[in-house]
């Protein structure tokens, strides 16, 4: 059955809070922020002594500005306490573990009880809902399934949803393509990368995926940039929604974009955000770029008070077109910890991928290598060539390679040398892209 | 008249020829002629083959990036003076040589020479007014 690919905003009723007018939303948020307080004060420890230092108790939080007064958790304290030490409910409680991948050391660990599996699973469908998916929808879950929650987290809410899972999990490119086509998916779960490399590897298996019923994607757990949103637009003829999220605060279901695709709707009856400076750690208004902190209103095993999410964005304050009451933050195109610093100059790998994209027929297939030579830094951009800017003629692929070189000094500020490389060496990973090689550190 | 070239991206990295080099060899494709054109920092394989749209698939299905050029190829005596005479022909003329390889036949009488027009049809226009013997795909598998 061949549906027509086009947005369905049909109404949920697992969507009703998103409308919830403001001011219900408020006190809403305000009765469940108290309640997290309190159940982290008496439950966890490092919470406990960190509000009796600044003299504080529950009792201090009268107003949502009040959590203000509270001091953030960060990454370092979840593996400093672990695995279980910010568990808020005992084991009997906890249904549900999860882990983050650890890159440096120790993973994170993340627990849930039955209600805020419940709570994981509204939000992930109302995500869903506000992609325009329903029931009789196919959706292909490529998030990977296990420790991280991208995999379980959207297959319980497409479940939710009323619509058809597939859980594919990651990996298995050609099997994923026969799947997708076979099945007549009409939505697909994973990350950008992955997605743009399916499309890319059902093209050399002589399958245009645009022509396939499939209509929408939902993308996330990595920071992708509008221009990419347009290639993989053009590319695959679907509409490619964001959905953020996080472990620590729950898993994907954090926030969504709606049909509008002009900002993400965080769901604010169950996460409160803030935007702080980076630097100062002071609250800034609406409206002002800076970095992401989310407190959890509503879980009940890992309690998050004021999370330094490392994501830089600005909250929207303005009403959307779609009628949704819940703010949107602008999406992520950068991470605090993302940034690079080459020679004094700032470099975020969203930038790189920016000035790729400007440059006709490349693909966001590339990998940022840094080393560092005569106590220099240096900064090499991996390309790939497609078979859109791939030619017979050394001439037109050196000028392709000062072409991007010109692209990049004109959005960096910084001179880098482009090396083309051949098509599908650089790795592509079924979950996060790795953007950036640093060898600086061993030298 | 115009013959079908496949060329591929290659890194001049060690090795990094040899590999669709040995899926050709193994599906029986034979090479009919080839050229390695390299930059410093990388190199393009351009080569005509027995069955191209075999080639092409096998080669695509393996993740390469093939790009498809119609080039002409002509034979000329395998003699000084037998590739300037060629070169005359197109001395003042709107055509332009993207670039051309050449190789020698078997009998060493005569060379093949295949060269990239800008604007093939009119180079092939030239080169048959010109009295050279432009090949077809047939000629060159006959070699």
């Amino acid at each position: 059955m061949n549906m027509p690919k086009q947005p369905c905003d049909r109404f949920h009723p697992g969507s009703a809070p998103d409308f919830i007018p403001s001011p219900l939303l408020g006190e809403l948020q305000l009765r469940r922020m108290r309640a997290t307080v309190q159940r982290a004060y008496e439950r966890v420890e490092l919470t406990r002594s960190r509000m009796a230092e600044r003299g504080l108790t529950p009792a201090s939080i009268q107003s949502l500005g009040d959590i203000a007064k509270l001091p953030f958790t960060t990454k370092a304290d979840l593996r400093d306490t672990y695995p279980f030490g910010l568990f808020a409910s005992p084991m009997e409680e906890v249904v549900r573990l999860h882990a983050s991948s650890g890159t440096t050391g120790k993973p994170i660990v993340v627990a849930y009880t039955r209600e805020d599996v419940d709570v994981w699973t509204s939000v992930m469908v109302r995500s869903f809902a506000a992609c325009g998916l329903h029931r009789g929808d196919v959706v292909q879950n490529a998030y990977g399934y296990g420790l991280f929650t991208g995999g379980l987290g959207a297959h319980y809410g497409a479940e939710g949803l009323g619509a058809t899972v597939i859980p594919i999990s990651g990996g298995n490119t050609d099997r994923q393509i026969m799947v997708m086509k076979d099945f007549g998916v009409t939505a697909i779960c994973s990350t950008p990368s992955y997605f743009l490399h399916m499309v890319e590897r059902a093209s050399e298996m002589g399958i245009d995926v645009r022509e396939l019923p499939v209509r929408v994607g939902v993308f996330g757990a990595e920071p992708w940039t509008e221009s990419m949103r347009k290639r993989v637009e053009a590319l695959s003829g679907i509409r490619a929604m964001d959905i953020y999220g996080l472990s620590e605060i729950i898993g994907p279901g954090v926030a969504i974009e709606c049909a509008a695709q002009n900002g993400l709707h965080i769901f604010e009856d169950h996460f409160y955000p803030e935007i702080i400076d980076p630097e100062s750690g002071e609250v800034l208004p609406d409206g002002e770029e800076g970095e992401l902190v989310l407190t959890t209103l509503s879980k009940r095993a890992m309690p998050m008070i004021r999370y330094r999410t490392r994501d830089i964005t600005a909250l929207m304050p303005e009403q959307c077109n779609c009628g949704r009451t819940l703010r949107r933050m602008r999406r992520i195109g950068r991470r605090s910890d993302d940034m690079m610093i080459i020679r004094g100059v700032n470099v975020f790998p969203s930038q790189v991928e920016a000035a790729l994209l400007e440059v006709e027929g490349t693909l966001p297939h590339y990998q940022i290598v840094l080393s560092r030579e005569h106590g220099l830094d240096q900064m090499e951009v991996l390309v790939e060539v497609t078979a859109e800017s791939f030619s017979d003629r050394i001439g037109a692929l050196e000028q392709l390679s000062s072409q991007i070189e010109d692209r990049l000094e004109h959005v960096l500020g910084l001179r880098a040398p482009v090396r083309l490389v051949e098509p599908h060496t650089i790795q592509r990973s079924e979950g996060k892209a790795k953007r950036v090689i640093d060898k600086r550190v061993q030298a | 008249m115009k013959i079908q070239q496949l060329s591929l991206f290659s890194e001049n990295k060690p090795g990094h020829l040899i590999e669709p080099c040995r899926l050709l060899a193994r599906e029986g494709i034979d090479m009919q002629a080839l050229s390695l054109a390299d930059s410093q920092r990388f190199g393009i394989l351009r080569m005509i083959v027995s069955d191209w749209r075999r080639a092409l698939r096998l080669l695509e299905e393996s993740g390469y990036i093939v790009k498809l050029t119609e080039v002409v190829a002509v034979e000329v005596p395998d003699h000084p003076g037998g590739l300037s005479q060629v070169l005359d022909l197109f001395e003042g003329t709107i055509v332009n040589i993207e670039y051309m390889y050449a190789f020698p036949t078997v009998r060493g009488e005569k060379a093949v020479l295949i060269f990239r027009f800008d604007q093939p049809d009119a180079a092939i226009e030239i080169l048959s007014r010109g009295g050279v013997t432009v090949l077809d795909s047939g000629a060159l598998d006959a070699r």
